[in-house]
């Protein structure tokens, strides 16, 4: 079990210095200039002339040879410093501290949101009685799939806020205002989840264990919930914690279609103003979340399936 | 096929002086019945599937509106009479009118130009690049093979949508740069797909004869490797389409595509936000275009992907 947290650790460590090289890369070495790029904050004009831009390269250490510039911030980013935001001039981290409860608020509870309604709805349409429920219910996730963020965000308020007035349509104060969001973020998650839930359901069915148990006497939803769905939960909470970076990737957009504080919207702003050092803070920032999510799911599989950490075929 | 080379056996038995030089004219109605035979399958097999057909005959409208808009409607796009501002969709303005009486429609179907462009050339760019990083790695092995891949590796670390947002800083505003980001954020996924094909046809037989037979690398590479692996890759390319439509609006949504009077889908859905109380079809039909468009991709992509696996 040590060697296998240590090993996962060692992973997640380097996933993390891949993200912050990927990222670096192309924010710091593909503008020709990030300097003039991000005082103009996305405006095409500047009105700073040549010798302030010099002072500004000094000033961000934009002067220094790019693997120079490189080392160091990578420096500054394992002391928790990812510098400060050009636009406002405020500390990065803080920033992020500042909007991410929001925004964990809000992914948690999309989260939990995606994986009842995915795993319900493979069950409900694996196990129908009706042909035409199942087939009806085995083509809502694709359709869910296809549908763009924003608009069903936007959807949802026209009906539920506008129509029917059942919940505030936009702003961040208690559980009626996070309800709208939440639904949002879960569906293209929840679709996922169905998917893979619902198809592993099928392949189990074909299994030995499912016919002894049946053999053996026990009812028909005994086995559907004790011994096939157990099973077939595996991948799709494999997969559920691959997607939670999904989640943080979609909170761009429905944070600024429902004009809520956090993470997502203020990654949007810091991309309109093409403020270089705070949108790379919130990618590392994000995939730090990411990984640790993933950790977290990596180190419950032991506890799921006890093989992983001590392989059969190991001599030892 | 089998059919006409059957008929053409029978016709050579039937006919014992040797005639190599006029085959052509005893083949000819046999190909033609099996032409027609095909012909016949093929409508056979589009009648039991509607939604293919409905979804081919959407996706070639938006082509259409896409390259040739003046052929869909004749309204213009950024011109509206402010006597008509707001209107609800009727016979004379299909999807109703702006806040500024510009015709919805016609900005729906102008926007399909860039919308759609910028679709292709992201999948194209992740097909293309994607499948050269995947080629050169499955096929070359060794050092090249474990550096590009621990590359492909670090660009999936990162969600696609935050990759595309660094690409958008770095790159600036506009419907190509765009498609450019959305494109770039793909690459790992065409790359894997396609150096995994690789190194499966890499062990077939008759790759391996091709080689002893002595045909060069680059020859056994294009000749026999690539047109045995692409079919997967084109698969997850046909599927990519639809998710490079969501993503290409998500970001134009976001306001980094197209200055504002020129219509784009993400950004006419935008557009039409602050007056969802007021105007549904602002937002509402903008939307289900997209929509649309995805669905129809996507099950276009899903029967490609069935046919390939029914033949293999």
């Amino acid at each position: 079990m040590k060697r296998y947290l240590i090993r996962r650790l060692l992973q997640a460590l380097f996933v993390l210095w891949a993200a912050y090289t990927v990222c670096f890369t192309v924010l710091y070495l593909l503008p020709s200039d990030p300097v003039s790029l991000m005082v103009s904050g996305g405006a095409e004009q500047t009105s700073i002339d040549d010798a302030q831009l010099t002072a500004l390269r000094a000033q961000y250490g934009l002067d220094k040879p790019i693997i120079v510039q490189y080392v160091d911030h990578l420096w500054h980013a394992l002391r928790g410093d990812f510098g400060v935001s050009v636009q406002t001039g405020r500390s990065i981290t803080q920033i992020f501290l500042d909007v991410l409860p929001a925004t964990l608020q809000l992914a948690a509870s999309a989260f939990t949101l995606a994986l009842f309604l995915g795993l319900g709805l493979a069950y409900w349409a694996t196990y129908a009685r009706r042909l035409w429920v199942r087939q009806m219910l085995l083509s809502l996730p694709p359709l869910w799939a296809s549908l763009p963020t924003f608009w069903v965000g936007l959807m949802l308020i026209q009906i539920v806020s506008f129509r029917w007035g059942l919940v505030p349509a936009t702003g961040d104060d208690g559980v009626s205002s996070l309800l709208l969001p939440a639904v949002t973020l879960a569906l293209p998650t929840a679709a996922g989840i169905a998917q893979v839930f619902a198809k592993s359901l099928r392949t189990v069915e074909t299994e030995h264990y499912i016919t002894t148990a049946a053999a053996k006497g026990a009812s028909p939803t005994r086995v559907r919930l004790r011994h096939a769905a157990r099973n077939a939960a595996i991948p799709a909470l494999t997969l559920a914690g691959v997607w939670a970076g999904n989640l943080l990737a979609g909170s761009v957009v429905v944070e600024t279609v429902f004009s809520r504080t956090g993470v997502g919207r203020t990654t949007a702003t810091a991309v309109g103003t093409q403020d270089i050092p705070v949108v790379l803070g919130l990618v590392i920032l994000s995939s730090v979340l990411f990984t640790a999510v993933n950790l977290a799911v990596d180190l419950t599989y032991p506890l799921l399936d006890p093989r992983i950490v001590s392989p059969a075929a190991d001599p030892r | 096929m089998t059919e006409s080379l059957a008929t053409a056996a029978t016709a050579d038995k039937t006919d014992p002086v040797p005639a190599p030089v006029t085959p052509a004219p005893d083949r000819e109605p046999a190909t033609a019945a099996s032409q027609s035979g095909r012909w016949r399958r093929a409508a056979v097999f589009l009648v039991h599937r509607p939604g293919l057909v409905l979804s081919a005959f959407f996706l070639l409208t938006v082509l259409i509106a896409a390259f040739f808009p003046t052929a869909l409607t004749s309204d213009n796009p950024l011109r509206g009479s402010v006597a008509e501002r707001l209107q609800k969709p009727s016979t004379d303005h299909w999807f109703g009118t702006d806040q500024l009486g510009r015709d919805l429609f016609a900005r729906m179907v102008h926007g399909c130009a860039r919308s759609l462009q910028a679709t292709v050339l992201a999948v194209l760019v992740g097909l293309a690049a994607g499948a050269l990083l995947g080629l050169t790695s499955g096929f070359l092995s060794g050092w090249i093979d474990s550096l590009i891949m621990r590359v492909v590796d670090l660009a999936l670390a990162i969600p696609a949508l935050l990759l595309s947002l660094a690409l958008i800083t770095a790159l600036g505003f506009g419907t190509v740069n765009i498609a450019l980001a959305v494109g770039f954020s793909s690459v790992a996924a065409f790359a894997r797909v396609t150096r995994a094909e690789v190194l499966r046809v890499r062990t077939a037989v008759f790759v391996e004869a091709a080689t002893s037979c002595g045909a060069r690398r680059h020859q056994v590479l294009f000749r026999y490797v690539l047109p045995h692996a692409c079919g997967p890759v084109l698969v997850l390319a046909a599927l990519e389409f639809g998710t490079a439509v969501l993503a290409v609006s998500a970001l134009s949504f976001l306001g980094f595509g197209a200055a504002p009077p020129s219509p784009e889908w993400g950004s006419l859905v935008s557009d039409g936000r602050g007056y969802l109380a007021t105007a549904w079809w602002l937002t509402t039909l903008p939307g289900l275009t997209v929509v649309a468009t995805v669905l129809a991709a996507n099950r276009i992509s899903r029967a490609i992907e069935g046919e390939r696996e029914e033949s293999r």
